[in-house]
């Protein structure tokens, strides 16, 4: 039995806040991450999905320590990073990294490719055989990029090509985690493919496992292993890709599931839907009891006062629900 | 809201309280002798004493202070024997050069600071909000470059320079008998008189202020236009009019509140140079004559406080006013 | 029954420092009461824009506009490209409404929901501030916002995402239209809020009988909701038909593409995605023949090298299937085979 390459044990990260206008200021906590645990295997793709306010981000974020967890552990390659001050973290960054949502925010405008991608070479002082530059062309062909682009500056390429770049950045030093933050949602249709392809092939050539953080229900069903649902903080249900679509067991799944439009029309319109009523709590104030039963169709009474136990319904499916949904 | 405003009236005594404090504490390590310097020529050693004990200068910086915070709300009085006279609350001090209670002086000299200040504040305000949106309107073209023109003169131009070159003006064309400049009239007994005095001196100070009206207005007017709610609107059908006034200009203009209302403030502590150059008896010229000429602690302690608590109150008004436009700021 | 819209040859260009962006050309389709267009395409495609057309909201003095947009009222046509400026103000917010992609950003910070509904109502119809309001209360009630009477006093910052979207619909209903163009109407809204929002949309569609256009780049939102599609690409209509041809007998190399390239939730089998390689061409330099000829897997099945020097018109290949391509119908047969799903 391999070792994960990342586990999280009761993982919470609040953050404070203020609430009120400019009269009456009220200190506030926002719960985004409320107990996470998670195991993540090399060379494996695990994707974390669910809406907003769920946690999902944050627990990308701080899986790599960009935020300090405010409870819980973090253990990376069997190595308690938790309470790692940034200096000790700056050699295991070459192992763990990062792919961000907006290709246009994530690249410094002001530097051109070669400078974005050697930069992770300088800042973890290696030095790749053949020298930085040849690295660097190299990785830009490797993402799919013209090579001889390598001096110009990011405005001058499309949003996908902007991806690439920063995909580029992130398997430099080859590490062993790469955490995707919704690497292509703000890519448009023809152009996710070439990038989800591109994610998919580097996995299987450098053995890379990957935390797929996505909202997009259809591409994280496509590239993902195992698959983790979170809903306000909270996983609501854990299961291998298989199991989790074919069979969801927790009725936040299956609405979530029910609500992704198929581009078919007549299955599509036939397949039975659940509509969940009213908003998303927001995490600040997230509802006692089970997160979710506010919006539950199955709601009871110990929906709201009771915090739901994990059921294990099978050795790589568990969900946290008091009333699982029956399987299909 | 209560605990709001109690919290920031309380902040502003405090700044006010530290503010006289400084000015305090600034004259005391000046190395000049107020009591030598008021006292006259020839005076004599023990005249000199009598003089310093006639002002109170005689005790500790302590005492000193203390006296006057007392003299704020119950009136003091100076000297002793025949030439003792006292001022009435909330008694500033008393001039060592005038030979008045200050609050009397600022009484005569405050009406005319605040028609200074009144005047060109609503004119700077029409002329820099009416430039700004016809240069946001006209955006690249010949206005808008007027429009720019026009800023970049009104804020080159040290005001003094505009002042004098007004008043030069105003004098060579005989636009204004300069006679009857500087003196000042009530607007209720006199309107035109009153008019006449400040009408120069109010296109002096807004020209210069009204510039960067001008371009805070049109940068605004332009950000504003091309939000998504303004899109809206003209997808409802809203004529253009409408959309400039109900939803533009509603929510570009705000943020000038603040700025508005701050510059006012300051102008009502007294505007130093188009006072002086106009010779317009109010605050700006007589803080100005009792810093350079006379030396006169009581006067520049009193100026000085009055225009701190305009802005600091000032600051407070604008904060509530700007919650009442932008409900975001209310609520959260 | 004549369609309630019907666009015919509307092209849109921007003259720019760096040349003419051709943003949409040639573009024509119709749309009828009860029914529900979907305009499908990226970004770059002209979808936006040309429904901003249709409504009126380009910059007359910026944009170069030519062709019709004929909407058929009850007091004759009105084509609202040639039509005054005063007269298509006074359609837009009565005769066809839209709402638009960012809820968020899309209310006015500084007034009631109220008061911005009210506005929209009082423009067209005689009624009192209070009557207004009244009329506001009804239609946040219709649009599924709870407490209706408390919240119509409220700003636009106290709504959440999705709430704030219903009363954008609300907003754009309140008068009757019998055109409502939605674009990217759900794109920024989370997935569970998004299908109550297309639910919406479609009582709405019933309830007030109108003709609905649908502006997303989603194609499974599109096969849930529309009767039918244009699919746009680079400023030109490529394909255009019912919904269950587009889906099951696309016509178009692009249009197959596109179905090739997206992840479905209802085929869980690891099937390598087919990208479309490279990117959409700049609109100020249209190649010279077809768009789409040089991400396109089949153009060299066409003899003589057309698809390079000639763009191909937007042809009839079967009753109401328009497809814009130089294959023939068989080549179009074989390409479809690549495609996942039901066929």
């Amino acid at each position: 039995m391999t070792e994960p390459i990342l586990k999280l044990e009761g993982l919470k990260k609040y953050f404070d806040s203020t609430t009120g206008g400019a009269f009456s200021k009220k200190k506030v906590v926002v719960k985004a991450v409320d107990g996470v645990d998670l195991e993540i295997f090399p060379g494996e793709t695990v994707g974390l999905v669910g809406e907003s306010g769920c946690g999902k981000t944050t627990v990308g974020r701080t899986i790599l320590k960009l935020y300090e967890p405010s409870e819980g552990k973090i253990i990376f390659e069997g190595q308690d990073i938790t309470d790692l001050s940034r200096k000790q973290m700056k050699p295991l960054r070459s192992q763990m990294q990062m792919i961000f949502q907006d290709p246009f925010a994530s690249l410094n405008p002001r530097q051109t490719v070669g400078a974005l991608v050697g930069a992770t070479f300088d800042i973890q002082g290696i030095t790749p055989p053949g020298g930085v530059k040849k690295e660097v062309e190299r990785l830009m062909e490797r993402v799919g990029l013209n090579p001889e682009h390598v001096n110009r500056y990011p405005h001058e390429f499309s949003g996908g090509q902007r991806q690439r770049i920063g995909v580029a950045r992130a398997i430099a030093l080859k590490p062993k985690l790469i955490v995707a933050d919704e690497p292509v949602s703000a890519l448009d249709v023809s152009i996710q493919a070439q990038v989800v392809n591109l994610l998919d092939d580097l996995q299987q050539e450098f053995d890379m496992a990957y935390l797929f953080v996505a909202h997009d229900l259809s591409v994280v069903q496509h590239i993902s292993d195992r698959v983790v649902v979170m809903y306000l903080g909270k996983v609501m249900e854990e299961a291998d890709k298989k199991d989790l679509f074919a069979s969801p067991r927790h009725p936040y799944t299956k609405a979530l599931l029910s609500a992704v439009p198929v581009p078919d029309p007549i299955k599509g319109r036939a397949r039975e839907r659940i509509i969940l009523q009213g908003d998303l709590p927001s995490p600040v104030n997230p509802p006692p009891g089970c997160v979710f039963h506010t919006r539950c169709w199955k709601v009871q009474d110990k929906c709201r006062t009771e915090v739901p136990e994990f059921l294990q319904i099978s050795a790589r499916h568990r969900i946290a629900c008091h009333f699982p949904e029956p399987a299909a | 809201m209560l605990k709001f405003l109690a919290k920031r009236i309380s902040a502003t005594v405090v700044v006010i309280a530290l503010i006289s404090i400084s000015v305090f504490m600034i004259f005391a390590i000046l190395p000049m002798d107020p009591a030598r310097l008021t006292c006259g020529k020839g005076c004599s050693t023990v005249t000199v004493e009598a003089n310093r004990h006639r002002l109170g200068l005689d005790v500790p910086v302590q005492v000193q202070y203390g006296r006057f915070v007392k003299g704020l709300y119950a009136g003091r009085t100076y000297g002793e024997g025949a030439a003792e006279f006292s001022c009435p609350a909330p008694a500033f001090g008393y001039s060592f050069t005038r030979h008045e209670c200050v609050t009397q002086l600022i009484e005569e000299a405050f009406p005319v600071t605040f028609s200074l200040a009144i005047g060109s504040f609503v004119l700077w305000m029409l002329l820099g909000v009416s430039f700004g949106i016809i240069a946001a309107k006209h955006k690249g073209k010949w206005q808008d470059k007027a429009a720019t023109g026009f800023v970049v003169a009104g804020i080159s131009l040290p005001v003094f320079i505009t002042a004098l070159l007004t008043l030069i003006a105003v004098i060579k064309l005989r636009l204004v008998n300069p006679i009857e400049m500087g003196r000042w009239v009530s607007p209720f007994s006199d309107p035109f008189g009153w008019l006449k005095t400040f009408i120069f001196p109010w296109i002096v100070l807004a020209l210069f202020s009204s510039a960067a009206y001008t371009r805070f207005t049109r940068s605004n007017v332009i950000e504003t236009s091309s939000e998504d709610y303004i899109r809206t609107a003209r997808a409802k059908g809203l004529s253009e009019k409408v959309i400039l006034r109900k939803h533009t200009l509603r929510a570009a203009l705000a943020p000038l509140l603040t700025l508005a209302g701050l510059d006012f403030a300051v102008l009502l502590g007294g505007a130093i140079f188009t006072e002086s150059i106009f010779n317009l008896p109010g605050l700006g010229r007589l803080s100005l004559k009792a810093v350079q000429i006379d030396y006169d602690l009581p006067v520049i302690l009193a100026t000085t406080m009055l225009a701190a608590t305009f802005v600091v109150v000032m600051n407070l008004i604008v904060d509530i006013l700007y919650a009442y436009i932008d409900p975001r700021v209310r609520v959260g | 029954m004549k369609p309630f819209l019907e666009v015919k040859n509307l092209s849109v260009s921007f003259p720019t420092e760096d040349g003419l962006v051709k943003a949409s050309n040639d573009i024509s389709f119709s749309v009828s009461r009860g029914e529900t267009l979907a305009v499908v395409g990226e970004s770059g495609s002209g979808k936006s824009v040309t429904s901003l057309a249709v409504m009126g909201l380009h910059n007359r003095k910026s944009a170069i506009i030519t062709g019709q947009a004929i909407l058929n009222l009850n007091s004759g046509p009105v084509d609202t490209i040639s039509a005054p400026e005063e007269v298509v103000r006074k359609l837009r917010g009565k005769s066809m409404a839209m709402i638009f992609q960012d809820p968020m950003s899309a209310l006015h910070p500084y007034y009631t929901i109220g008061d911005q509904l009210s506005e929209a109502w009082r423009l067209y119809n005689e009624g009192s501030k209070a009557a207004g309001i009244k009329r506001a209360t009804e239609m946040l009630d219709l649009v599924g916002i709870p407490a209706a009477a408390k919240r119509v006093r409220e700003y636009p910052h106290q709504f959440s995402g999705g709430m704030r979207q219903r009363v954008m619909i609300a907003m754009a209903l309140i008068n009757n239209p019998s055109l409502l163009i939605a674009d990217e109407p759900t794109t920024a809204l989370d997935v569970t809020v998004q299908s109550q929002i297309l639910q919406l949309l479609r009582d709405m569609q019933k309830e007030f009988n109108m003709a609905v256009i649908l502006i997303t780049h989603d194609l499974g939102v599109v096969a849930e909701v529309a009767d039918r599609a244009c699919v746009m690409y680079a400023g030109k209509i490529v394909e255009q038909s019912n919904i269950e041809e587009i889906y099951y007998k696309p016509d178009h190399p692009y249009t197959i593409g596109l179905l090739n390239s997206i992840p479905r939730l209802d085929q869980i089998e690891g099937r390598r995605l087919q990208a479309i390689p490279g990117q959409p061409p700049s609109l100020i330099s249209l190649p010279a023949g077809c768009a789409f000829q040089p991400r396109c897997t089949y153009s060299h099945l066409v003899p003589g090298n057309l698809c390079r020097t000639q763009v191909p018109d937007l042809n009839e290949k079967f009753a109401g299937h328009f497809s814009r391509c130089h294959l023939t119908e068989a080549q179009l047969i074989e390409a479809r085979k690549s495609v996942g799903g039901q066929l």
